[in-house]
């Protein structure tokens, strides 16, 4: 199973979708670069509860909170959480069976 | 890049009594959510409380409203720096709940439908510092604000006042909920400011 850029949520500007309460996985790119250099919103990952898989650009992230949440498109699990808390960058990718990023 | 968002631009002021420190007064109500609003059919809904035992007490709607409810006005903060005076509620203690409950552990974890969390002791959501409330300003609380019910501890941060709560259970230690194991703080008192691990 793969995650589709359809349903216009692929915009690439991190933008609230088609008036929804979330936002496009692009919105990760700022606070991911904390932990990688390259931009880890074009790494595929696997949703640990429904095993669908897609580029994390293509999530459904909830920013209106304490931090972000980024949810399964298929499923609605969560695959990650970023919070930025008292001086720190926290990630909790439990609902991720991987990451996976392509070299050069 | 900061990523919290309050989704609210407001004033401080240091010197207005009853601001905890580091917050911003607020005349609006900022809907905050980790997830979709879930939509839940009061017929559908129930409240359940586990015991250390595995004993489940539970109620259904009608029984939740057929309780002892108050009426009472509280200031609420928000972690990210909005705070809102004088809210109304109308709801039930959490001492009613707790009236007939056999249990000896000083924790519980709350949860709500949608699957969020949050870690509470004993010490304070007892003796009239937490509500389960369904109205807010006179009005059935909105799904946007956690109806048809939510958790109300408003002594401390509101990440602890769990939106569409279906029930909690008991626990030996205190262990995080969702923010909790996440950058934010296991207790959040707002006087301390007790934001952040």
């Amino acid at each position: 199973m793969s995650l589709g850029l359809d349903d216009g949520l692929a915009g690439g500007t991190g933008a609230e979708a088609g008036g929804q309460d979330y936002l496009d996985g692009n919105a990760l790119a700022g606070p991911l670069s904390e932990f990688s250099a390259g931009d880890l919103t074009v790494a595929e990952g696997r949703c640990e509860n429904c095993g669908m898989t897609g580029v994390l650009a293509t999530t459904r992230v909830y920013a209106h909170a304490p931090g972000m949440t980024a949810r399964c498109r298929g499923c609605g699990s969560v695959l990650l959480r970023l919070t930025e808390a008292g001086g720190r960058t926290v990630l909790d990718l439990r609902g991720l069976s991987y990451l996976s990023i392509k070299r050069d | 890049m900061g990523i919290i968002s309050s989704g609210f631009r407001g004033r401080r002021n240091k010197d207005q009594p009853g601001l905890p420190p580091g917050q911003y007064l607020t005349e609006s109500f900022p809907v905050l959510s980790a997830g979709p609003t879930p939509r839940i059919d009061t017929a559908e809904w129930e409240f359940q409380l586990t015991t250390e035992t595995g004993q489940s007490h539970s109620w259904s709607w009608d029984e939740f409203q057929n309780l002892p409810q108050e009426e009472f006005t509280v200031d609420i903060h928000c972690v990210t720096s909005w705070s809102k005076f004088g809210t109304r509620w109308k709801g039930v203690s959490l001492d009613t709940f707790f009236q007939d409950v056999d249990t000896s552990h000083p924790y519980t974890m709350f949860s709500s439908y949608g699957g969020y969390t949050t870690n509470l002791p004993m010490e304070d959501i007892l003796n009239g510092k937490a509500w389960i409330v369904h109205q807010f300003d006179g009005e059935d609380l909105e799904p946007a604000h956690g109806g048809p019910a939510r958790l109300l501890v408003p002594h401390l941060y509101f990440w602890k006042s769990a939106k569409w709560v279906r029930g909690l259970r008991m626990m030996d230690r205190n262990d995080p909920g969702f923010w909790e194991t996440n950058g934010y703080n296991l207790h959040g008192d707002p006087w301390l400011e007790e934001r952040y691990w």
